[in-house]
């Protein structure tokens, strides 16, 4: 799973994609660019949000440490 | 001893020191347990009453503005908590308590110690709007404190493989009822904080009743939820009442579905949000590249052919020559005219025109000089006089320089 510090940047840089090809100040190979990296952008967050592949675990903690198990009534289903 | 020596009090001296006496003890307020007796609501809204148990009596009023907010009737017999100040009330020599709360006394010690947990915890600041923190913006995974085995984790974990498949759990398994529930679910907060690893954590618990849900309403777990660095949704039970986890925690709902449909309405929003940047940004490429089509056939008007620019030098040509012609034409026809009246000024001038009317010109001959004074001219001297029409050559026979100018 990717960190969700990434995905906010890359919708970060989403919106500022579109904020710069809004303003028309871009030539035609600038913004056929940015429209590329906007795209791929927006593709690949949309993509994270419609993931399948989800992990459902619990928290242990013996001595002071913590350790993840499957989650076993998860695994019943 | 003398009577002089004591210090006496007059009857409103004395009411006013007990008064004071009564705002040092109870100033605060007072929780007060007894039965209702004598119960009497003045027409104008004020309820007066007694409160006794098997060995005194406490008169009690609580005034309109604060029995308005009473749930509940209040009869004769019922035992009550009430909350309140002692004031002394002067003209009756009496003293009572100032109702503020009234709770009846069914629901337990639990009940007043909630209140009591309640206030303290307002005035510490506990419940406040600012301390609360916004949930992330788009979780990706999610910490649950709640019975690994209860139903609140099957309705959560139902919700999130319906409509958010992509989202990882961790749980964080603990008692949610009993005695020792309180602790463990603090411990569960502070766990999940310590890890550090998900994005925000659910605190949830399934219905039940009130004894059921009462851990969320124990001072650990609410310290525990006003200590999270992380975002806290409380789901506690099925019911409209509110926990103190409900009360500190950055957001609340009424059960533990509600709490995932927040995150799986965070999504959907952002998909949403996503799918109209994509469109903005196809918008503004079509824009881009519509402006600069039109850029390009203004620009494609502007651009002239070489033998354009030929033609439209020569019609420039022409229109000077013929321009030039005209104004040719114009001057010559104008010096014609001066030409003709010069001539004709000179014509007035000429001498010719006054011989015409018998005036004669005399000429010496002999260096062409025209005669106007006789004192110049000698015997024998050549003269040539011109007429109108012809002329002679004469000689001077004798000269008369004196001679008045009269007609011989």
């Amino acid at each position: 799973m990717r960190e969700k510090q990434s995905f906010e940047e890359d919708l970060k840089r989403l919106q500022k994609i579109v904020e710069e090809l809004s303003s028309g100040k871009l030539t035609l190979g600038e913004s056929l660019k940015k429209y590329e990296e906007g795209i791929k952008l927006a593709e690949s967050c949309s993509k994270e949000l419609q993931g399948v592949e989800r992990k459902v675990e619990l928290l242990m903690k013996k001595d002071g440490k913590f350790a993840l198990e499957k989650f076993a009534a998860e695994e019943e289903k | 001893m003398p009577l002089e020596n004591k210090h006496i009090y007059t009857v409103s001296q004395v009411t006013q020191e007990i008064k004071v006496i009564f705002e040092n003890t109870f100033g605060n307020g007072v929780w007060v347990e007894g039965e209702v007796s004598d119960f009497k609501p003045h027409w104008s809204g004020h309820f007066y009453f007694t409160l006794k148990d098997s060995s005194a009596l406490l008169g009690a009023v609580m005034f309109v503005r604060a029995n308005r907010e009473l749930k509940f009737k209040l009869q004769n017999g019922m035992k009550v908590i009430c909350f309140g100040k002692i004031g002394v009330y002067g003209p009756h020599g009496k003293y009572q308590i100032i109702v503020e709360k009234i709770e009846p006394k069914g629901i337990g010690a639990r009940q007043l110690a909630f209140e009591q947990l309640k206030e303290k915890l307002l005035k510490e600041g506990l419940f406040e709007t600012s301390h609360k923190k916004p949930l992330p913006f788009m979780p990706f995974r999610i910490g649950i404190v709640t019975s690994g085995a209860g139903a609140a984790i099957c309705d959560i974990l139902g919700i999130l493989q319906k409509d958010a498949p992509y989202l990882d759990v961790v749980i964080r398994s603990v008692r949610v009822q009993g005695e020792l529930a309180a602790e463990e679910i603090a411990q569960g907060i502070e766990d999940l904080n310590q890890f550090n690893k998900v994005d925000l954590i659910i605190i949830s618990r399934g219905g039940g009743s009130t004894e059921d849900l009462w851990a969320f309403n124990e001072e650990a777990v609410a310290r525990a939820v006003y200590a999270s660095q992380l975002p806290t949704i409380s789901a506690v039970g099925h019911q409209i009442n509110i926990s103190l986890c409900d009360l500190v925690a950055d957001c609340f709902v009424e059960t533990p579905t509600a709490a995932a449909k927040i995150i799986v309405d965070k999504k959907n929003a952002l998909l949403a949000q996503l799918e109209s940047l994509k469109q903005e940004a196809g918008f503004s490429v079509n824009d881009t590249i519509s402006l600069l089509k039109n850029n390009l056939i203004a620009l494609a008007h502007a651009i002239k052919s070489p033998l354009d620019r030929l033609q439209e030098k020569e019609q420039v040509l022409d229109e000077l020559f013929s321009g030039l012609n005209h104004n040719m034409r114009q001057f010559m026809s104008i010096t014609r005219e001066r030409i003709a009246a010069l001539i004709h000024r000179l014509d007035a001038l000429s001498p010719l025109a006054v011989l015409s009317r018998g005036y004669s010109l005399s000429v010496l001959v002999a260096d062409g000089s025209v005669m106007k004074d006789a004192d110049r001219l000698r015997r024998g001297d050549k003269v040539k006089t011109i007429l109108s029409t012809g002329s002679f050559i004469s000689s001077v026979e004798e000269v008369m320089p004196n001679e008045r100018k009269t007609v011989v």
